[in-house]
């Protein structure tokens, strides 16, 4: 669109939530005509105009939680999250399966929403909290770990980590979920050794409390 | 990936003078589920990425009387939990529909409206559009467009809210350079770094308008110049517009639909009075049919009346060499969205 | 030597029941390390980088700007100027670098100029092969009850008495079937991670041969096969791909010494596709005479297909599958395509031959409006192994779990709900498997510990857990008392896991060894307990004299007879010895349902039914597991996964995971497994399961559409957009 066609911000203007309601309303178009906002919900521009820093090429240092513990890394700004807990952080249970994530076997939580890290940057990372699936295993495995091992819901493993996390964080969404409402909400994940069949037993048995879930 | 700078703008107006007006030298980190992907093969190269999530004004939604507004990165997954979008189930199933809770919870609308064309040319690194043209009529195009097609663009827009968005009469918020005002400062690694006193400039547009077929190259497949963004998006609030998205899906993973549509109407003592019927993934873009339209209004919803809309919607289609089947897909997407939105049974899947 | 056996049905505390595997909280957890988890201090990146197009010369490479990439360490140029390049994706040269991102971009920064040569890729279209002038001589193999007189033309008489019985047949069936190319997608690319420590290479590979790789590694490398350990500790697929070092493992070893520093090399996922493996595609033109019950009577085939840059397709020899009719002609023609090359794809040939000729028997039913159960029951006799009896027991066990009986509708004639349809289909299948090569080690330490070590590996199949099972039991000890160590070429060495030889193989090694270090240990606790070793038993954890459990010692203090040196017995096996331990060949029937919705073709499984025979099974569970995922896997090259190459160029167009369809958790249904193992498959040993149950779903699935739909859908997968051209409806 040409910036001509750009309607002036009075930046600093202070105008709490007006700049979107006043935008909607008189912005062209019959459908955003009829279109008014909410005073004080959209909040922008409200004090001067500051600089955001830029950043890179060069390594940079970023810091974030990770799995409970502050960490600071260096690293580019093109590294992605997963780069960077395989690699400089020896959390390897985020697996690298494809470039656009369209596997979930990189899933981790940022700020408790599970994410794809191998689509994530890790500066963007910067001042958050990431928690990964090396937090669901140790002496005393989280139920979800511990019924995908009662159900064999793996094969050769490779995309577990990922399943694991996802049925966990679907989990604490959906505690109790049914088959049908697991078999609908848990196709982020892909697994090539078939190991569904499995993964949904696992999960429906920590719905009901499993003895090993 | 390339190397790039980046920035993390807080507010707004911190977005002046982040942005170079060159095609490609800036890239708008909204939600990254298709960026990172795409910068990862060096599809996209951007000398900078400016992640525009830290913004607070871009985030959330908000609702009154009059409709609901959207931040460009609210996640998509909290619009599926926002009752405020409960009045308008054509945009909430086809949230549902992406079918990836990674995706819903990372993915944001903005950069759900702003992805890049799946065309597998396009992302096997042959271009867009005009190399593309030629190369998709004569190659695999059994997932390309069966409208708009007689251009050099023959990809699908690849939104999958935007058909329903689009039928609901939703506006979108441009922010940018305004005129005159925008001072580029020195450049840094071939782009221009902030600098105070550069000027912001809006627009508000249809979310209609907002998609454009490209005609040559360098030409995106929206309205937005190489320093604008998209910042919030307006649904209007209408009580008596019903609404659904149906979409043509193979399988329950993330996959796109083969086909979809949105419909909204105005349903008035039994019979449609108003609607907007909106293809996805046929099309360069979402694909408004006024055929379709013209025929379910003064109708009934039956699955006759449906199915009558579905045919005229895909009347006019012109399939390419291998996606014939796409013009099925298509009507049976129409017929079912107008069901849907009518509260009938679809009588398939 | 001993008699080996194992122990009587009902009497095993951990064989033949469910055990959880050993490794699972390691896996699920994420501390199991892959090779490509593998991250010594120093590790360097590296990249390859792939042809981007499918035939070329390489004319000049160019690796001066990339060299000066910051971060990049090394690039190194893998083919030389003149070569000729066969397919997209070949590897033309590696960059190792500090990071992701530099090694991606030393790649773009190679320059390399390419004369480009003519390009083919359509396997689908004999004719269009050979207007390219690139098919193969046609191979015919006949059968034929008839013989030619002594001066007659063979082939004339052959034509000739084809034509006969098809005019004698009481019913013709003509058709055309097909199964794309489709990928290994293992979700761990191949390749490694290789540091040398001096002049020995530890090369950390992704594979499903760890004691067959070493050698692979040394010539090329100018070491030999002493210098090299190859470790896998575990393996994110393999289905058949990873059993050789390959050029780009070399290559990854060659970039560490080169560079003083440990390196990681993983295929990115295109080329992972493009390169590193597929299944040929099999494409069918058949003719096939039965009488009015539908016993075939003859059968007349063509058949076409890729293994890639050197021909091949689907042998002739599986060609119509499992049924062998008494007459019958069959032609194969390879094709050349500019394709990468094929490797073993779990059941090579198998899954593809069910594919395009039980479809062409099911075909044979429809025509002749009758259960396509009953076809397949009344062909039993012309089956080529010795199962028929197994597949008939089989075949009742199937229908009863699929309800087949009352749910069968004749081909096209099922109620209509909406637009939707559904219904049934069937395959049989068989295999041979078998015990490969195995030899193991095994421990007994003087304070109770035991352990095995053998150069095995877990594909997936839960190998660790069956061999803990087979010791712990031969020891009558609990599973965890067991250290099995796998994954390194340092220990003896044992077979690839292929073919479904590897349960079969590290049981029979196991168990030999464990019986003889038993009767070993037996020989002082005997003398100590004042009874005879032959009286001895080992259970729950004591050895003890059978029928006085007063005359017992514990395992421990068993152990402790042997006092300051470990017990150590090598346990092997040979394949094809004869063994009561192990035997091969298995049948198996699956049955699918499923619904399709006539309006957008969509196919969705609604339940799947899998009996399978395995002989004795050493752990149910994992058994189970694996025949789930076969079945799954066969959802998937049924309905949704196939190479898609652009015919201009011969690009990989869906070399991505986001556009190369596999089904997801929700797409599967109702998955029915039946472990058939009535005593007579106990006592006849372990055989082997990974590949049979992977064979028929594309049969059984492909049936079940064209008995919901009246229609065939000749080629798969079955997209919507096979499925609606096959209705007529696009």
């Amino acid at each position: 669109m040409n910036r001509d066609q750009l309607a002036r911000i009075a930046v600093g203007d202070d105008e709490r939530g007006g700049v979107s309601r006043r935008a909607f309303i008189k912005g062209s178009g019959a459908a955003a005509a009829a279109t008014a906002i909410a005073q004080g919900a959209i909040v922008m521009a409200d004090e001067a105009p500051t600089s955001t820093a830029v950043v890179g090429p060069e390594a940079t240092a970023i810091t974030m939680t990770v799995n409970g513990r502050q960490r600071t890394v260096s690293a580019e700004p093109r590294a992605t999250l997963l780069e960077v807990l395989r690699t400089q952080l020896d959390l390897t249970g985020a697996k690298p399966v494809s470039s656009d994530g369209s596997s979930g076997a990189s899933t981790v939580w940022l700020d408790e929403k599970p994410v794809s890290a191998s689509t994530t940057l890790a500066i963007e990372c910067e001042g958050k909290s990431v928690r990964t699936v090396e937090t669901l295993g140790g002496v005393k495995p989280d139920p979800v770990v511990s019924a995908f091992a009662a159900h064999d819901a793996m094969q050769c493993g490779f995309c577990t980590p990922g399943f694991v996390v996802a049925v966990r964080a679907f989990l604490d969404k959906n505690p109790t979920a049914s088959e049908d409402e697991i078999r609908a909400g848990l196709n982020g994940n892909l697994c090539r050794c078939g190991t569904y069949a499995n993964v949904i037993a696992a999960a429906l048995d920590v719905v009901k409390g499993g003895s090993n879930g | 990936m390339k190397a790039f700078e980046y920035a993390a703008p807080r507010r707004e107006s911190e977005l002046a003078g982040l942005f170079s007006g060159r095609p490609g030298a800036t890239a708008v980190l909204a939600g990254g589920t298709d960026l990172v992907g795409l910068m990862k093969k060096m599809i996209v190269a951007p000398d900078r990425v400016v992640n525009i999530k830290e913004i607070a004004s871009l985030y959330g939604i908000s609702a009154d009387s009059a409709g609901v507004t959207v931040g460009a990165v609210t996640r998509l997954d909290e619009m599926l939990d926002s009752a405020d979008l409960d009045a308008f189930p054509a945009v909430k199933q086809a949230i549902r529909g992406i079918n990836s809770m990674q995706l819903q919870s990372q993915g944001t609308i903005g950069g759900e409206l702003c992805q890049r064309p799946r065309c597998w040319y396009f992302r096997n690194g042959c271009g867009l559009p005009t190399e593309l043209g030629r190369m998709v009529e004569r190659g695999d195009n059994r997932y390309h467009a069966i409208f708009g097609n007689r251009g050099p663009a023959k990809y699908v827009s690849a939104s999958r809210i935007a058909p329903a968005l689009v039928a609901l009469g939703a506006s979108v918020r441009i922010v940018g350079p305004a005129s005159g005002e925008a001072v580029e400062g020195p450049p840094k690694n071939g782009a221009p770094v902030a600098q105070d006193g550069n000027a912001l400039g809006e627009a508000i547009m249809p979310l209609a308008d907002f998609f454009v077929t490209p005609r040559a190259p360098h030409q995106g497949e929206t309205v937005l110049d190489p320093d604008q963004i998209v910042t919030h998006i307006h649904i209007p609030r209408d009580e008596q517009i019903a609404s659904a998205t149906y979409e043509v899906r193979q399988s329950e993973g993330p996959e796109y639909p083969l086909a979809a549509a949105a419909a909204a109407l105005r349903i008035e003592a039994g019979v449609v009075t108003e609607a907007r019927i909106v293809l996805g993934q046929v099309a360069p873009v979402p694909w408004v049919s006024e055929a379709a339209a013209a025929a379910i209004v003064g109708q009934a919803v039956t699955p006759e009346s449906a199915r009558a809309a579905g045919e005229a919607a895909v009347a006019r289609a012109t399939p390419l060499s291998q996606n014939r089947y796409k013009v099925q897909l298509a009507r049976v997407s129409v017929e079912r969205a107008i069901l849907q939105a009518a509260g009938l049974e679809t009588g398939g899947f | 030597m001993a008699e080996y056996s194992w122990p009587r049905r009902g009497t095993t505390s951990l064989i033949d029941t469910e055990q959880t595997r050993i490794d699972g909280v390691a896996k699920a957890s994420g501390a199991a390390k892959y090779s490509c988890d593998i991250n010594p201090k120093g590790t360097l990146v590296a990249r390859a980088m792939g042809c981007p197009h499918a035939h070329c010369k390489i004319k000049s490479i160019d690796i001066s700007l990339a060299k000066d990439v910051p971060g990049v360490v090394l690039v190194s140029p893998a083919k030389a100027i003149g070569d000729e390049i066969q397919w997209q994706g070949d590897i033309i040269a590696y960059v190792a670098a500090e990071t992701e991102g530099a090694a991606a971009e030393g790649v773009a920064a190679i320059t390399v100029e390419y004369e480009m040569l003519d390009v083919f890729v359509d396997d689908q279209h004999l004719a269009a092969a050979e207007a390219a002038d690139r098919t193969g001589k046609p191979l015919s193999n006949v059968q034929l009850v008839n013989e030619p007189g002594d001066d007659e033309d063979e082939e004339a008489f052959e034509e000739a008495e084809i034509q006969r019985l098809l005019e004698a047949s009481d019913v013709v069936v003509e058709g055309n079937y097909g199964i794309n190319v489709i990928t290994h997608m293992c979700m761990e690319p191949h390749g490694s991670t290789c540091e040398w420590n001096g002049d020995q290479l530890t090369a950390h590979l992704s594979t499903q041969n760890v004691s067959g790789t070493a050698g692979q590694f040394a010539d090329p490398l100018g070491i030999t096969a002493s210098d090299v350990t190859v470790h896998c500790d575990f393996i994110g697929g393999g289905f058949g791909s990873k059993f050789a070092a390959d050029s780009w493992g070399v290559a990854c070893a060659e970039l560490a010494r080169q560079t003083g520093r440990p390196v990681r090399l993983m295929l990115d996922r295109d080329i992972e596709l493009k390169t590193a493996g597929n299944r040929p595609s099999g494409f069918i033109k058949v003719k096939i005479g039965a009488d009015k019950n539908g016993v075939v009577q003859v059968w007349d085939s063509q058949q076409w297909g890729t293994s890639g840059a050197s021909g091949g397709g689907v042998s002739q020899g599986v060609v119509p599958y499992v049924f062998d009719p008494e007459n019958r002609r069959r032609t194969a023609t390879s094709i050349a395509t500019n394709a990468g090359p094929q490797r073993a794809w779990r059941a090579p040939n198998h899954p593809q031959a069910a594919a395009i000729t039980h479809t062409a028997y099911d075909d044979v039913a429809a025509a002749l409006g009758i259960d396509s159960y009953d076809v397949f029951l009344r062909n039993l006799d012309s089956v080529s192994n010795d199962k028929a009896d197994v597949y008939r027991a089989q075949m009742e066990r199937a229908a009863e779990l699929m309800q087949w009986k009352s749910k069968w509708h004749a081909h096209g004639k099922g109620e209509k709900k909406g637009s939707v349809v559904t219904g049934l289909g069937m395959g049989i299948h068989t295999w041979g498997g078998g015990g490969h090569n195995s030899t193991c080690r095994i421990t007994i330490h003087p304070d109770g510990g035991v352990e095995t070590a053998l150069g095995s590996q877990d594909l997936g199949t839960g190998t660790r857990t069956v061999i803990g099972i087979v010791v712990a039991e031969t020891f009558g000890l609990p599973l965890d008392a067991v250290n099995v160590k796998i994954g390194s070429s340092s220990y003896p060495a044992s077979g690839p896991s292929g073919g479904s030889t590897t349960v079969a193989g590290v049981s029979e090694s196991n168990r030999r060894a464990a019986q003889d270090a038993l009767a070993q240990l037996n020989e002082l606790v005997a003398a100590k307990l004042g009874v005879g070793a032959a009286d001895l038993v080992a259970k729950e954890g004591r050895i003890q004299a059978s029928g006085d459990a007063s005359k017992s010692l514990s395992w421990k203090e068993a152990c402790a007879l042997l006092g300051m040196t470990p017990l150590e017995v090598n346990g092997e096996f040979r394949r094809g010895e004869p063994s009561s331990l192990s035997s091969s060949q298995v049948a198996g029937v699956q049955m699918a349902e499923v619904a399709v919705d006539l309006d957008t073709g969509i196919v969705k499984p609604l339940k799947f039914v899998a009996v399978q025979d395995m002989g004795l099974i050493i752990n149910r569970k994992t058994a189970a597991s694996q025949i789930y995922g076969a079945v799954i896997m066969g959802i998937a090259y049924s309905i949704f996964e196939e190479r898609i190459m652009d015919l201009q160029t011969g690009a990989f167009l869906n070399a991505e995971l986001a556009d190369y369809r596999l089904p997801r958790l929700g797409d599967i249904g109702e998955i029915v497994v039946d472990l058939w193992e009535p005593d007579s498959e106990y006592e006849r040993g372990v055989v082997g399961l990974g590949e049979p149950p992977v064979i028929s779903p594309g049969a059984a699935i492909s049936n079940a559409v064209a008995n919901a739909t009246g229609v065939r859908v000749p080629v798969l997968p079955l997209t919507p957009q096979r499925v609606l051209d096959a209705l007529g409806s696009a």
